[in-house]
């Protein structure tokens, strides 16, 4: 049928415009300029190769250049001339050393291969323990970006004689003339360099030897000198511990070096006791994270606060004020006085009179949690001397400074006083590691070895000694502190002489010196002198305490940030893309501000639809210093009136352009103090992006990914657990209510024979510290992405530690007091698991629909519990992953593993997607050898931290956790080369070994290991565990000292 | 660089007997004299035994140069030196004193239990020096290439003869029509018909595709599989290294080189120092040494330049027989290049599975230019795997798993894929 209807496109096809007359005809309006890109035509014409020929050499070099492809390249291997005799190619070898780097203090093992050290762990037998930063500092060594390579006077390049001359020569003529020449270091704890030091000045007596720490502990050796007489930190023993009071000290984190390892061991809950922890404190911290009470309060209120516990402990009467939290600290005084000997206190108020009422509180209970007998010597700097030695230097009366691996011109507050200064000085030597702002400032800028290839000592606490050995030969053209000042003193003899003399004198005591080198540790017998104890005017503490506190509507706690410290190693690509174990941000700082100040100021963080989240920027002024645009991330748990920033971040000299970010808060920390009142804040305009790792915040109800359970429930023997705290999943089967994980669809595998590896995880005792995550990254060659890879969700880590915040569920149907807490609900339904709690509560007593239920359970609470677990990939025994892989990439090893084959992989990512757990990561690009990710693989001494024996992935493939199946392998392979059976326990991945805490435990389930026992306790359960997958990485449930002592 | 090729054998053969013809008579030609062949013999085996680790007839060791001494020498003095020069040196004769200062005061070891005949076999040994060998005529023709005709040569014989019959049939053809024969449509012809026939088939022409499409397909697959396949390969090196005189001749120990094959996952290229050990003393080749390379042969002249490669490389002054410090690593070429996804161990194929060397490097012992003897492709690796038998060797770790595995697969002894040597993780990681 033929229609007449006529249709229009537009109006002004209606209209009969010319333009759609022109269109019609012409597909293009303006003329394509084919002339441009064709040439004229003449030429064209002129031209022998017709488009043809073209074609044809096209196709003809495409093949040459496929064909020659196709020949391998000649590759060179290059022997050594004569090879050390304690080096096989191909075998690493593993040498005890210490780390001291004037923050981080560490017995530990590192593994070289070929001469390279590429791998730090912690060295068990000295009872050691790493941290994130221990584990990364072997990549600070290969920094060729960051580290000084050459002795060079006002930036040109000078030798090490010349450099020695000249400044010998000055060094005597200022001694001649008496002028103050001041040497400033880091605390090096380190008794034969004391020694060396004190040669130095001998033979310089106009020298002063200063020490600096970044981050202060001033206010507790003036404290702990001032009772006990001795510059040092008073040492504590958590792992006898009844009861802890900390006062706003990150014990986990930075405070006074950090006591995890013994925290731990007082939290295991299997043995039926755990401390029961209380915080006090403004910022999340991960020890706040990790108490089993958490009160939240605003710095100045933690003064007060503290007080009132003496008062509350000692029935004293300091002069104090009241506080929000004094109910809990008069129930927390009760609490420690039951507890008596067993009880402590900490505060991490970096004050001499908050650190003296501390010490009282602990004397007044007796307690013998704290040691001030074996105090520890790894914060040593003297604020005061420090503050002295900027005004002197600006008033011009030092004429000469030698810094040994300090950076003040980044890292005081009066940093540009301190410039100022050493301009006016007469002789300037930084002698550091790092191409820092210091050594940029100073007339001499010498180049030091990294403690790698060091030699040296320290002696941590009275009596337990360290060496440090060199593991490689120094990769620049270094010379160490005590050579130099050695060399300067006029003395021939190296630094190595001296130190081993000084050992067989003063420390070995008649043990070998070998010995000692190869355990890395020893311990001397030091005989316990009963303390002379002045008596400490506490009175006088509290009323300066008290006067010195000027509470303010906003106030600030500077802290140090679990990945960069105090910033030392910034230039640290692993440090920076370790995310923040609580913020889960990468690649920044940020100020801290609490839900009610961030709805007060308007401050957001909106999720993009990239899923990533933004965030406003703060302008903060501190004392009448401003710091503009710092991003703001609101903090669940954050006390209000309370703003956070972490220390260590914004520098810039010498710094990889990525690398240079976040804000510098060393401005804002006058008097090395932690704590400032006064602040103001003001929004400001734009968005900051942030780059975090994970962007939900609580679990929403499903309490199938983590367990919890109280201390009582898991002592209470007659709770079956899985009906109660530790409920499987369960269906029907044949009527009767039955496992889920007993029920297969499958024929299941004989799993019996042979090595079957589990990783049993306790999340009771994993604190969340991320030592895990970077020897991950060491041992498997996972590749850093860059800040903007993070932000959309593209990194690599292989094990990410998720954190939860318990959620908030408003009660909006009931009156307060009407409706029943969940406490009682529990109570009334003892039949209900653990697991299901809080969703059913919200169901039946809240009324809330299903969609409203998981709504409301996605917000943090105000003050929430954090819980930490490790993930990574779960090495299913019914794996998902395994099915939809089309080309068998990945598949499952007898061993239990489930094996990832690269290069078998063709990248469809149907096996990320059907994993539940979200752990497979996919190379989106080339990370090794790219400029556009200019990290540590992109440099030739960067890849020496590379492990040899794992592949670094291209472009294109999947990659996900191994479980360290190289390691599995040698050590079964060392096993049979020996002709013997695998010992108890011999297994381990890099995780495991490098948790220094026994969170993490790894072994053969078909043998007597630890983890057989584990993976069937009671605590014991997996992941999402209704799937079926049967994972093989098992946790345990965590546990919470919930019973108040 | 990359060189695949085989050497011919047929050349290699015909090059090798022309090479010992020529040795052969030039060793007649220089063994003219009269030679008391007991003595030398017996002079010899003193000289090897107490001598030769410190001094060559030739050349300058750790003592000098020793051919020809008795013209530089009498005989009692000789024999009060060897007996005990201490005592000569002591009695504050010249020479002996002058002897010992050149060469940087190191003492001689004394040998007071030689008697006069010994001594003077040994002088004698030093002064007629080596008898070249004397060959033996059967050993001659047995070099002789008689079977040496190719396969090739065969070829070219079978299809000369098929020509020669076809010419020899068209010769007569023609002949018997010349003859005045009827016109037959002869082979040709017949020929021609019949592809008349064949181009108009059409169930030929779809045969003839697909047959065309699978050997094509045939051949591109076995091309790209051989792709990254260097079986064969046989890099240049920088020193002309004869693993047939080491490990072939000399009968040294593969692990005495490779010494971390059995520690390590690398079988390890020996440093020079290991090198020295022998070198030290073996400055240089037997007169007759011949290395036959790829292209070309090495002779004595050539052999010995390579060593001082290795004394270039060591920094070791052959002259002043000290280390200068002066070193230079030898930047070999490496033969077997295994992808860097793919993980290998050595100790667990040699020193827990036993495995010969030989099994997967082929006869080394007998290259005088080492190349990639097996494939080095995943399916050779797994071949192998399921063929070998774990061997136990009272080996305490296999103990329980292995009379487990061998319960559940009912068989003896397991194979290292029953073991689980398969799995893609084992090698892949």
């Amino acid at each position: 049928m033929a229609s007449n209807k006529k249709y229009w496109q537009s109006v002004e096809e209606l209209k009969g415009s010319s333009i759609v007359e022109t269109l019609r005809n012409n597909e293009f309006v303006e003329e394509i300029p084919t002339d441009e890109f064709l040439g004229d035509k003449e030429t064209l014409e002129g031209s022998s190769t017709s488009r043809r020929d073209f074609l044809k050499y096209v196709g003809f070099t495409t093949a040459a250049a496929s064909l020659a492809a196709c020949e391998g390249p000649v590759r060179k291997s290059i022997p050594y001339v004569v090879q050390p005799n304690d080096i096989v190619v191909g075998v690493a070898d593993w040498y005890a050393t210490t780390m001291a780097n004037g923050f981080d203090f560490a017995n530990v093992l590192v593994k070289t291969r070929e001469g390279r050290p590429i791998q730090i762990m912690p060295n068990k037998e000295a009872n050691g323990e790493t941290n994130a930063r221990v584990q990364a500092s072997v990549l600070s060594l290969y920094d060729d970006k960051l580290r000084l390579k050459e002795p060079t006077k006002g930036g040109a390049v000078v030798t090490w004689a010349d450099a020695d001359k000249e400044i010998i020569a000055k060094l005597e003529q200022l001694s001649t003339a008496n002028e103050s020449v001041v040497l400033l270091t880091g605390t090096l704890a380190s008794p034969s360099t004391e020694k060396v030091i004190a040669d130095f000045v001998a033979k310089y007596p106009n020298v002063k030897h200063v020490t600096y720490d970044a981050i202060s502990e001033s206010g507790t050796l003036d404290a702990f000198e001032a009772m006990y007489g001795k510059r040092a930190l008073p040492n504590y023993n958590f792992g006898n511990a009844e009861v802890i009071a900390s006062v706003g000290a990150d014990f986990l984190g930075d405070w006074q070096g950090g006591f995890e390892k013994s925290y731990s061991e007082g939290r295991q809950a299997n043995s039926g006791k755990m401390s029961y922890h209380v915080q006090l404190e403004s910022n999340m911290s991960l020890t706040g994270a990790n108490a089993d009470k958490r009160v939240v309060v605003k710095p100045s209120d933690q003064v007060f606060a503290l007080i009132n516990l003496y008062n509350a402990v000692t029935g004293g009467n300091l002069p104090s004020k009241e506080t929000p939290a004094d109910a809990q600290v008069k129930k927390l005084a009760q609490d420690l006085k039951k507890a008596g000997s067993k009880g402590v206190v900490v505060t991490g108020l970096n004050d001499k009179n908050a650190q003296l009422i501390a010490l009282a509180i602990n004397k007044a209970l007796n307690s013998e949690i704290i040691d001030v007998a074996n105090p520890v010597y790894t914060r040593q700097g003297n604020d005061s001397e420090v503050a002295q030695l900027v005004v002197d230097m600006k008033a011009g009366k030092v004429a000469g400074l030698v810094t040994y691996n300090v950076n003040p011109v980044y890292s005081l507050a009066n940093a540009a006083d301190f410039a100022e200064g050493v301009k006016k000085l007469k002789l300037s030597v930084a002698l550091s590691t790092q191409n820092d702002d210091t050594s940029a400032a100073t007339q001499y800028a010498l180049p030091a070895p990294h403690f790698l290839e060091s030699w040296g000592d320290v002696m941590v606490e009275e009596g337990k000694y360290g060496l440090v050995q060199p593991t490689i030969q120094p990769l620049f053209n270094t010379r160490q502190l005590q050579d130099v000042l050695l060399k300067w003193s006029g003395s021939t003899v190296n630094y190595y002489d001296t130190l081993k003399e000084f050992w067989s004198t003063n420390v070995l005591g008649g043990s070998s010196w070998n010995q000692a080198l190869h355990d890395g540790f020893f311990t001397k017998e030091v005989v316990v002198e009963e303390k002379l104890m002045n008596e400490v005017d506490v009175n006088a503490a509290a009323a300066a305490l008290v006067s010195a506190t000027k509470a303010s509507q906003y106030e600030l706690n500077l802290f140090s940030s679990t990945a960069l410290g105090d910033g030392k190693q910034a230039n640290n690509p692993w440090l920076q893309e370790l995310p923040d174990p609580i913020t889960r941000a990468s690649w920044d700082n940020y100020l801290t501000v609490s839900m009610a100040d961030a709805k007060e100021l308007g401050f957001e963080n909106p999720v993009k639809d990239n899923g990533a989240i933004d965030g406003n920027y703060a302008n903060v002024t501190v004392n009448g210093v401003t710091i503009n645009n710092i991003p703001v991330i609101i903090q669940p748990g954050q006390a209000k009136g309370s703003f956070g920033l972490a220390l260590g971040y914004g520098r810039k000299h010498g710094m990889k352009e990525e690398m240079q970010v976040g804000v510098n808060a060393y401005p804002f920390y006058k008097d090395g103090n932690n704590v400032q009142y006064n602040v103001t804040i003001e929004k400001a305009a734009g968005w900051h992006k942030f780059a975090c790792m994970q962007v939900q915040s609580t679990l929403a109800g499903r309490h199938d990914i983590l367990r919890e359970a109280s201390l009582k429930e898991v002592n209470d023997k007659s709770l079956d657990p899985k009906h109660t705290w530790n409920k499987p999943f369960m269906v029907s089967y044949d009527h009767q209510e039955t496992e889920g994980s007993k029920i297969d669809l499958w024929d299941d595998h004989d799993r019996t024979i042979g090595h079957h590896f589990n990783l049993s995880i306790d999340l009771t005792s994993c604190t969340g510290c991320g030592a895990c995550v970077i020897a991950c990254h060491a041992e498997n060659n996972v590749p850093v992405v860059g800040k903007d890879e993070v932000r959309v969700g593209r990194d690599m880590a292989w094990l990410r530690i998720d954190r939860y915040y318990s959620s908030r569920v408003e009660d909006k149907q009931h009156e307060e007091g009407v409706a029943m807490t969940m406490e009682q609900f529990k109570a009334e339904n003892p039949g209900i698991a653990n697991q299901d709690i809080e969703r059913k509560y919200t169901e039946k007593v809240l009324g809330l629909s299903k969609g409203d239920l998981f709504d409301a359970l996605e917000n943090p609470a105000e003050n929430p519990e954090v819980t930490f677990q490790p993930m990574m990939c779960q090495h299913c025994n019914h794996a998902p992953c395994e099915t939809v892989c089309p080309v068998a990439a990945t598949s499952h090893g007898r061993q239990g593993q489930n094996q990832m084959a690269y290069n078998r992989c063709v990248g469809t990512r149907y096996c990320a997607n059907n994993c539940p757990y979200r752990v497979r990561r996919f190379n989106w690009f080339n990370y090794a050898d790219n400029n556009e990710f200019d990290f540590n693989m992109n440099n030739e001494y960067g890849k020496m931290a590379l492990n040899p024996d794992v592949v670094v992935r291209s472009r294109g493939v999947m990659e996900k956790c191994s479980m360290c199946i190289q390691m599995t392998q040698a050590t079964i392979l060392k096993a049979k080369r020996e002709g013997r059976a695998v010992r108890k326990d011999e297994f381990h991945t890099a995780c495991s070994q490098a948790c220094s805490n026994g969170s993490m435990v790894f072994g053969d389930i078909n043998s007597e290991d630890t983890v057989a026992e584990l993976k069937e306790d009671k605590r014991a359960f997996y992941v999402l565990d209704y799937i079926g997958t049967k994972p093989n990485v098992v946790y345990q449930v965590k546990v919470k000292n919930t019973n108040e002592a | 660089m990359k060189s695949v090729k085989h050497h011919s054998k047929l050349t290699q053969r015909l090059l090798q007997s022309f090479v010992f013809l020529l040795v052969l008579s030039l060793s007649f030609s220089a063994h003219s004299q009269d030679v008391d062949e007991a003595r030398q013999k017996e002079g010899k085996k003193l000289f090897k035994s107490l001598c030769a680790s410190c001094h060559k007839l030739n050349k300058k060791l750790v003592g000098p140069a020793l051919g020809g001494v008795e013209e530089k020498r009498t005989n009692e003095w000789l024999k009060a030196w060897i007996r005990d020069n201490a005592a000569l040196r002591a009695s504050g004769d010249k020479d002996a004193i002058a002897i010992y200062e050149e060469y940087k005061q190191s003492n001689m070891t004394a040998f007071p239990q030689l008697n006069d005949k010994q001594i003077d076999d040994i002088l004698y040994y030093t002064t007629v020096g080596e008898i070249g060998k004397v060959a033996d005529p059967n050993q001659t023709l047995s070099t002789t290439p008689k079977d040496a005709a190719p396969k090739w040569l065969i070829y070219i014989l079978a299809a000369a003869i098929v020509v020669a019959f076809l010419i020899i049939g068209s010769l007569l053809k023609t002949i018997s029509e010349l003859k005045g024969a009827p016109k037959t449509p002869g082979l040709m012809g017949q020929a021609s018909e019949l592809w008349q026939g064949i181009k108009q088939n059409t169930f030929l022409h779809v045969l003839t595709v697909i047959f065309g499409a699978l050997i094509a397909a045939y051949v591109l697959f076995g091309t790209l599989f051989k792709v990254g396949v260097d079986e064969g390969y046989q890099p240049i090196q920088p020193i002309a290294f004869s693993h047939k005189i080491h490990a072939g001749d000399n009968k040294i120990d593969c692990q005495y080189c490779h010494s971390a094959a059995k520690h390590s996952k690398h079988s390890g290229i020996p440093s020079v120092n290991v090198c020295m050990n022998c070198h030290k003393n073996i400055s240089e080749v037997a007169d007759d040494t011949k290395v036959v390379m790829d292209d070309h042969t090495l002779t004595k002249k050539d052999l010995d330049k390579e060593i001082a490669k290795i004394y270039e490389a060591a920094g070791w002054d052959a002259e002043k027989l000290e280390y200068t410090g002066n070193t230079k690593p030898v930047k070999w070429v490496r033969v077997h290049n295994l992808p860097d996804f793919a993980y290998f161990n050595h100790s667990q194929h040699v020193t827990v599975g036993g495995i010969k060397c030989q099994k997967c490097h082929g006869p080394v012992e007998e290259m005088e230019e080492v190349y990639q003897y097996s494939p080095l492709t995943m399916g050779w690796c797994i071949d192998c795997h399921k063929e070998t038998k774990v061997d136990l060797k009272g080996n305490e770790y296999y103990a329980k798993i292995h009379e487990e595995l061998a319960k559940k697969y009912g068989v003896d002894q397991v194979t290292i894929a029953q073991l689980g040597g398969k799995e893609c993780g084992k090698c892949h990681y």
